[in-house]
């Protein structure tokens, strides 16, 4: 028996304060009605750091030193200057990359290994391709004179904390407005720690501004009379609220949402790595993922090789502490998180659908779920219509491409999607009748800043990254 | 659909005797085995390669790796006491330390095998001889065929012969099939390894399918290379080759083994391999008798690699034999 002596990765190379106030205007500051809260580990719920928590009076401080780096310095500023401070950012962010990401899966609780060998190199790879636009952006094909919005206020998600604010900062930056940018209340840390890589990097106090807090600081950004822009990813009912609450007003917006994506695979599909595709697809990252495959749909012939191949497979997976560089899953984000994980697969089981998951050893303390998958699911089932945001698959069956198509067509959600087969032209037919903003083929969860993202339906609207993502925030 | 009999659960086990019937049949059955994804094969492989193997882990690896080796020579200079040095060596790899275990076996050309043989006698490494007019094969079948039965009379236990691979691009599979079938014949109980020369089947699906023709035909173990091309054992090569195993253990029963060979040199090296079996095919293949390491310099970086977990320090190169 071949078993992995302990590997993790060093802590030591974070070094955290024992509380952060919030970042404006180039500087940390504390706010001013003074409240707080704390961000745990949630591998072990021990308590990493105090955060300040920003109020709207604080949101304020934060939109009008926003407004005037935007007015004074940042939108005056020639591209080519832009995109000195943002390759500048890129680099230094690689530099410090281990540090950023032990501190992502001290606080998120992914394994090291994503946040390592995923995260960090996108979020470097968006800061980087930004920052390439940031002179050209009057030959992207939007028009002659594109221009800057103003001040952007973000909103973003603790799925993957640091990638989402690169996905968020990095065009708002590049195309010349300067941001508010509120991250997630159970994952702040990274976000802080990149406020002080912009003052590392000389960044204009202003251009960027970090309020924490929880949904109640989210919505002062969201409804601050002097933001110009909205960006929001997160769940699907939290963007119905700001799409009501911009409505009517000037503000521009994305929302980036929820997903219940169907991953296709045909008979014909190389079936090793269309099982690696699968639980690539809904384990990944706890599967916190909003464009994850959690709708296996396996066409019948195929359907008992690919489920025995599939559970083999789920022994394999490596469940622990998320500092290992062995771990291949980690730790459910937040309790309230792990709560919902359980409601949803206590309901999968209710309607009748059957519950598989392999031997695994769980942490005592700390919030964990085994992976888990569910055979016998149909299309009424609550586990097949909505998203749990979690480590659990169901498996449904499909017989000809178009019942497939049906399928996977049949959701409120429309992120994203994925095909397994070794037939090109059933590749392409499938991806012109998908109502899903990717589509991957014969991989899943690859990511790349050259490409758009974004869904279709209730997964939102705009896209982020590539030429297209540029849009979300010029005035053209 | 015949292949896809075979790759399901080991309850459905199949009848395979009939799949070489005839060339059609076999064809059909080959070409009916799931592709290989490239793209894909070759990210899980990478991503295995960063399994970080340490402390208790990575000496068991290191002992493990040790007793897979099949220490090999294999050049126009080898004489008799080029040999003996390496049986030497064999048995006894690290003379400072006596722990420290003997490999698996020792790999020579046919005609040095009785030099082998002598300098093996009693030690229980196995003597392996590459046989078939290696490493091109292309000799007629009698000639590999009586290359075969003159290494096994001489003593030895293990046959590494080659594949016919201007047959298996021609698609001539059974042309292939059948000179492995007579190879085995003449190997009477010495095991058979089939070298499949990956890197002149190139693709990752021809791989599979040699790996399915030779195991039919009744191959001991599939070995990747021989060595002597520029592209030889790979990380992805070995994945889908322990998938096959993987596979046809579910479908038939029996258990066949697989030896990455050439271009495998140090121990990290080595225990990327192990890992990539730990968790494609799983711990029944983490032995010596279903997995092997061809190679000559890679023992002595796991010699060094050993000793400096013993003792906390490095020792420079020349304190390891070079035979």
């Amino acid at each position: 028996m071949f078993e992995y002596a302990p590997a993790p990765e060093s802590r030591a190379v974070v070094e955290l304060k024992p509380s952060y106030g919030l970042f404006i205007d180039g500087e940390f500051v504390d706010p001013l009605d003074g409240g707080s809260f704390t961000s745990i580990n949630p591998a072990t719920e021990e308590v990493l750091s105090e955060v300040a928590e920003a109020g709207p009076d604080d949101v304020d401080r934060a939109v009008r030193a926003a407004r005037r780096a935007y007015a004074e310095v940042w939108g005056p500023m020639p591209g080519r200057d832009r995109a000195k401070y943002l390759f500048r950012i890129a680099r230094i962010i690689q530099e410090r990359s281990r540090e950023l990401a032990v501190l992502e899966s001290l606080d998120n609780g992914k394994p090291i290994r994503e946040s390592r060998d995923v995260d960090l190199p996108l979020v470097a790879a968006h800061f980087f391709y930004h920052a390439g636009w940031a002179d050209k952006l009057a030959y992207a094909g939007l028009g002659p004179n594109p221009r800057p919005l103003g001040v952007a206020g973000q909103v973003i998600p603790w799925n993957f904390p640091l990638l989402m604010l690169a996905w968020k900062i990095a065009p708002a930056l590049a195309t010349g407005n300067t941001v508010v940018l509120k991250p997630a209340e159970t994952t702040p840390l990274t976000a802080l720690r990149f406020a002080e890589i912009c003052q590392q990097a000389d960044l204009p106090p202003g251009v960027v501004n970090i309020v924490t807090g929880a949904g109640k600081t989210g919505q002062a950004v969201v409804e601050h009379p002097d933001v110009d822009k909205v960006a929001f990813t997160g769940s699907t009912e939290v963007g119905r609220q700001i799409a009501r609450a911009v409505a009517g007003t000037r503000k521009k917006l994305t929302l980036e949402l929820g997903g219940k994506a169907a991953n296709i695979v045909f008979e014909d599909a190389p079936l090793d790595q269309a099982v690696e595709g699968i639980i690539n697809g809904i384990f990944f990252n706890q599967g916190h993922v909003c464009c994850a495959g959690s709708r296996l749909l396996v066409q019948e012939s195929v359907y008992d090789e690919v489920l025995a191949a599939l559970k083999r497979r789920m022994a394999r997976l490596r469940v622990g502490d998320p500092l290992d560089k062995n771990t291949d899953v980690g730790a459910i984000n937040s309790a309230a998180q792990l709560a919902r994980i359980r409601e949803l697969s206590e309901a999968g089981t209710a309607e009748g659908a059957e519950r598989w998951s392999p031997p695994c050893d769980l942490p005592d303390r700390g919030f964990w779920f085994a992976p888990t998958i569910f055979t016998g699911v149909s299309q009424s089932h609550r586990i097949a219509r909505e998203e749990i945001f979690g480590p659990v698959l169901s498996v449904l069956t499909f017989r000809t491409p178009a019942e497939a198509v049906e399928k996977a067509n049949n959701t409120p959600y429309g992120l994203s999607a994925g095909i397994w087969t070794e037939k090109g032209s059933r590749i392409l037919w499938l991806a012109d009748r998908l109502r899903a903003g990717v589509v991957w083929a014969n991989t899943f969860n690859r990511f790349d800043p050259t490409s758009p993202f974004g869904g279709y339906k209730e997964s939102g609207y705009g896209r982020e990254g590539g030429r297209h993502g540029l849009e979300a925030y010029l005035d053209v | 659909m015949l292949a896809r009999m075979t790759a399901t659960a080991a309850s459905a086990r199949s009848d395979l005797t009939e799949v070489a019937r005839s060339e059609a049949t076999l064809r059909s059955f080959l070409h009916g085995l799931p592709g290989v994804d490239q793209v894909g094969a070759e990210q899980r492989a990478a991503m295995l390669a960063t399994r970080s193997i340490k402390t208790t882990a990575k000496a068991w690896a290191i002992d493990l790796a040790i007793r897979m080796v099949d220490l090999t020579t294999l050049e126009g200079a080898d004489t008799p006491g080029k040999v003996r040095a390496l049986a030497a060596k064999a048995r006894r790899p690290d003379p400072a330390d006596p722990s420290c275990p003997a490999v698996a076996a020792v790999c020579v050309y046919p005609r040095l095998v009785p030099v082998a043989a002598e300098a093996l006698r009693g030690s229980g490494i196995h003597l392996a001889s590459v046989a078939t007019a290696f490493p091109s094969g292309q000799a007629p079948l009698e000639v590999r065929l009586a290359d075969t039965r003159a290494a096994v009379a001489a003593g030895a236990d293990e046959i590494d012969m080659v594949i016919n691979r201007g047959a298996f691009l021609a698609g001539r599979y059974l042309e292939v099939f059948e000179e492995i079938v007579a190879v085995k014949a003449a190997c009477g109980d010495a095991h058979l390894k089939v070298i499949l020369e990956t890197g002149e089947l190139v693709t990752y699906d021809n791989v599979r399918r040699a790996s399915w023709l030779a195991m039919l035909a009744g191959a001991d173990f599939i070995k990747t290379s021989t060595g002597k091309v520029p592209v030889a054992a790979t990380l992805p090569v070995t994945l889908v080759m322990l998938e096959a195993v993987r596979d046809f253990r579910d479908a038939t029963g029996r258990q066949v083994g697989v030896k990455p060979a050439g271009g495998i040199r140090t121990a990290k090296d080595a225990i990327r391999y192990l890992v990539l079996v730990n968790e494609t095919a799983g711990e029944d293949w983490l032995h010596p008798d279903r997995f092997r390491f061809g190679a000559s310099s890679l023992l002595n970086d796991l010699l060094m690699q050993r000793t400096r977990l013993r003792t906390g320090v490095y020792s420079g190169p020349d304190y390891f034999t070079l035979d």
